[in-house]
């Protein structure tokens, strides 16, 4: 075998591992949270907006949050694919926003906080809002 | 929730709370001073207008946001009737190195001619879930750690590395503020080797 063969098996392994990657765990993804809360909460706007709604919504689009100009005009949607990508390093993937954050440069940590986000948007707190 | 006033006017223990403060700075100019030089090390080096500066506000701005919402919540829980001496003064000496944050803070933006966040007029905390001096305690260990992480996640962005410091000196408070508070729940105090 040669080896331009074996590096595209290996891409090959690669593409099917992050197609099949293993689904976050919420209950390791809410001690992740914990990170955010000094500016974020899930029901209410801190120094960053509500999680509350998160999936689905257009980022920069919570009524009567101050966001950044960079966020308003992102058009973003927020989803596991984006908010991965976001999380993973927020001033590259929108520059001038103001969550001035490096990120979360671990990808299985990124899938726990987004699967333990998709949950609570699933719980009596956001049901509430 | 609970929508806190940021009035001053109505805020009756706002004067002790402001006297508690002028008290800590009388006693605290050192704990500052170090803070203050890596922050306000002059207008060379923190130079006014450029594209790196002009984010280097914004991430100090998204900071004073969290440490205005700070000082507030440890108003609630000063007036809340639930926390106990020592308790109560521990709270009111972490409210008062936050206002010391907010002081140096706001001072950076402006000496890297910015416009400094201000305090909102409302804030909302879960005080319906506040029902002891320990729900009080560890909803503060809560926004401490969270600070922490967002300090942590900081550091690395700032384009001028004086305030990468600065943030780090204030990390580190914060990091204090966390384990004494977790120490004072019956909590392990350092739970961990390093922060995240």
């Amino acid at each position: 075998m040669n080896a331009l063969w074996r590096l595209l098996l290996l891409a090959g392994a690669a593409l099917a591992f992050s197609a099949n990657a293993a689904p976050g765990d919420p209950d390791r993804g809410k001690l992740v949270y914990e990170r955010c809360q000094a500016c974020h909460a899930l029901a209410y706007d801190r120094t960053g907006p509500r999680h509350c709604g998160l999936f689905g919504r257009r980022a920069g689009s919570v009524p009567g949050f101050a966001y950044s100009e960079a966020m308003r005009r992102s058009k973003l949607v927020w989803n596991a694919q984006t908010l991965d990508r976001f999380l993973s390093n927020p001033l590259k993937a929108v520059p001038g926003t103001s969550m001035g954050y490096a990120g979360i440069a671990d990808r299985g940590e990124r899938a726990d906080l987004i699967a333990y986000l998709r949950q609570a948007n699933g719980s009596a707190a956001c049901g509430r809002q | 929730m609970f929508a806190f006033s940021q009035d001053p006017r109505a805020r009756n223990s706002e004067a002790a709370v402001d006297a508690s403060r002028r008290s800590f700075f009388n006693h605290s100019g050192l704990l500052l001073s170090g803070a203050a030089i890596a922050l306000l090390a002059g207008r060379e080096a923190l130079a006014k207008g450029n594209a790196s500066s002009a984010a280097d506000v914004s991430i100090l701005n998204t900071a004073l946001g969290a440490e205005h919402e700070a000082v507030a919540a440890y108003q609630v829980g000063a007036e809340s009737g639930l926390l106990q001496k020592p308790a109560l003064d521990l709270a009111l000496t972490f409210q008062g190195h936050h206002k010391a944050h907010v002081e140096l803070l706001a001072k950076t933006i402006i000496t890297l001619g910015g416009k400094p966040a201000e305090a909102r007029k409302q804030y909302t905390f879960p005080t319906d879930t506040l029902k002891s001096q320990a729900d009080v305690l560890r909803f503060a260990a809560t926004l401490e750690k969270g600070a922490v992480s967002a300090y942590l996640g900081a550091v690395p962005v700032f384009g001028n590395r004086d305030l990468a410091k600065a943030a780090a000196s204030i990390l580190g408070d914060e990091a204090m503020h966390w384990a004494v508070l977790r120490n004072v729940l019956g909590e392990t105090p350092v739970p961990a080797a390093f922060v995240s």
